[in-house]
C-alpha cells in the first residue's frame, strides 16, 4: 500500500515538474517534439533510478557513519556527474541502438535539477528504505515523463495556433504549464 | 576610458538585454520554485548573486591551470563548494530563510546560469571583468526572482515584504502563490519584459 500511495503521490499529486519545479530546463527545452521529450524521458528514468541508488548508499554508508553530511552536496553532484559519464560510455559499448536514442539526452541530464533534487528528496522520504528509494525515483521519472510528453503533444498544436505576437515563443510555452499544472492541482488531497 | 565604458556595459547587460530570467530562462527551477513572496525571491537571488560572483572570481583566477577535457566537473566542485558555504551559514544565520528555500539552495549547484557563466565569460576573461560579469547578472536573477515574487504576493496574499496592505478576510488570488500561479505570473512578465525592452530598443 505505501507503494501505491508513493506512485499516486509522485506522479499526480506532487508531480516533480508542474507542482515541485524540478527539471523545468529539460522540460522547457526539449519538449518541442513528443519523439524527443520521449527520448529524454527514458534517459532521466534510466539516470535518475541509478543515481538514487548510488547516492543513497553513500549516504547511509560513507556520510552518515563519518558524520560528514554536510558534503551531500558536493559529493551527490560529483557521483551523479560521473554516473552519466560512465552511463555514457557503456552503453555506447553495449547497446549501441540504446545508445542512439538517449545518447544526446545524456550530457544534459547532469544539470538536470530533477535528478539531483529526487536524490535528496529521496533522502527524507518516511520511514526510509533503499527499495523505498529507487521506488520513489523510477515514481518520479514516471512523473517527469507523463508531464513532459502531455506538454510536447500540446506544443506541438500550438505550433498551428495563430498567437499574438507578443506571446510567442516562451511566454505562451510558460502559460500553457500554467494551466497543465493548474490540471494537476485538482489531484491535491488524492494522498 | 574605453575600459570604462565596456565595464558598464558588461555590468548593465545582465540587468537588461541579457537579463538571465526574462531574456535567456536560465535556472528556472528556483525563478518558479521559491518565489511565492518577495522575500524568498530576494533571499534566493542573493544567494545565487554570492554562489556566482565568487565561483566567478576563482574559476577566472584558475583558468590557465584547469585541462579542457575535466573543466566542466572543476567548474561543478568549485560552485559545489560555494553552495556548501551558503548552506551552512543560511542554516546558522537566517533559519527560517533556510527551511523556506529548502531543497533550492543545494539546487544551486545546478543552476544552469552559474555553470553558464564560469563556461562563456569567467573561463575566458580577466578577474575584474568577471566579478562585475556576476555581479550584473547576479542582480539581474535577483532583481527577476523579486519582481516575480512581490507581484505573486501582491495578486495571492495582498502583501508585500509580509506588509499587509488588505483586511485579513479580503479575498485575492490564491492561485498565484500555489504552484500554477508561478508559471501564469512568469508567462506575463514576460511578455511585459519584451514589450517594454523591444519600444526601448526601437
Amino acid at each position: 500500500m505505501d507503494y501505491i500511495l508513493i506512485l499516486i503521490a509522485a506522479v499526480f499529486v506532487n508531480n516533480i515538474v508542474l507542482s515541485q519545479f524540478l527539471g523545468i530546463c529539460p522540460f522547457l527545452g526539449v519538449s518541442n517534439k513528443v519523439s524527443t521529450s520521449i527520448g529524454m524521458s527514458g534517459a532521466v528514468l534510466f539516470v535518475m533510478t541509478l543515481a538514487t541508488l548510488v547516492t543513497y548508499l553513500i549516504h547511509q554508508f560513507v556520510l552518515v557513519p563519518s558524520g560528514l553530511e554536510y558534503l551531500r552536496t558536493i559529493s551527490f553532484i560529483l557521483v551523479i556527474a560521473s554516473l552519466v559519464q560512465m552511463v555514457e560510455i557503456i552503453l555506447k559499448k553495449v547497446s549501441p541502438p540504446l545508445y542512439q536514442a538517449l545518447g544526446v539526452f545524456l550530457p544534459l541530464i547532469t544539470t538536470n535539477c530533477a535528478v539531483l533534487g529526487g536524490a535528496i528528496l529521496a533522502l527524507g522520504l518516511e520511514g526510509g528504505s533503499l527499495l523505498k528509494a529507487v521506488f520513489f525515483a523510477i515514481s518520479n521519472s514516471i512523473g517527469f515523463a507523463l508531464a513532459l510528453i502531455v506538454f510536447a503533444s500540446i506544443r506541438e498544436q500550438l505550433e498551428l495556433a495563430n498567437i499574438p505576437k507578443a506571446m510567442q515563443g516562451v511566454p505562451i510555452n510558460l502559460l500553457v504549464a500554467g494551466l497543465l499544472s493548474l490540471a494537476f492541482l485538482g489531484f491535491a488531497g488524492l494522498v | 576610458m574605453a575600459e570604462q565604458i565596456n565595464q558598464k556595459e558588461n555590468f548593465l547587460k545582465g540587468i537588461i538585454k541579457d537579463n538571465p530570467v526574462f531574456v535567456m530562462l536560465l535556472g528556472m527551477c528556483p525563478t518558479l520554485g521559491v518565489t511565492s513572496s518577495a522575500f524568498n525571491g530576494l533571499g534566493m537571488g542573493i544567494a545565487t548573486l554570492f554562489v556566482l560572483v565568487m565561483s566567478n572570481i576563482v574559476v577566472s583566477l584558475i583558468k590557465s591551470q584547469i585541462p579542457s577535457k575535466v573543466r566542466i566537473p572543476a567548474f561543478i566542485i568549485i560552485i559545489a563548494s560555494f553552495v556548501t558555504i551558503v548552506e551552512m551559514v543560511l542554516e546558522a544565520y537566517i533559519p527560517f530563510l533556510f527551511e523556506q528555500l529548502g531543497i533550492f539552495i543545494p539546487l544551486i549547484v545546478v543552476n544552469c546560469l552559474i555553470l553558464g557563466r564560469a563556461e562563456a565569460f569567467a573561463s575566458k576573461n580577466n578577474t575584474i571583468s568577471s566579478i562585475i560579469d556576476g555581479l550584473g547578472m547576479g542582480l539581474g536573477f535577483t532583481l527577476a526572482l523579486t519582481i516575480l515574487g512581490a507581484t505573486r504576493e501582491i495578486l495571492g496574499n495582498g502583501s508585500i515584504f509580509d506588509f499587509k496592505f488588505l483586511s485579513d478576510n479580503a479575498s485575492t488570488l490564491i492561485l498565484f502563490i500555489l504552484p500554477p500561479g508561478a508559471f501564469i505570473a512568469l508567462a506575463y512578465l514576460t511578455v511585459l519584459f519584451n514589450k517594454t525592452t523591444s519600444s526601448k530598443t526601437n
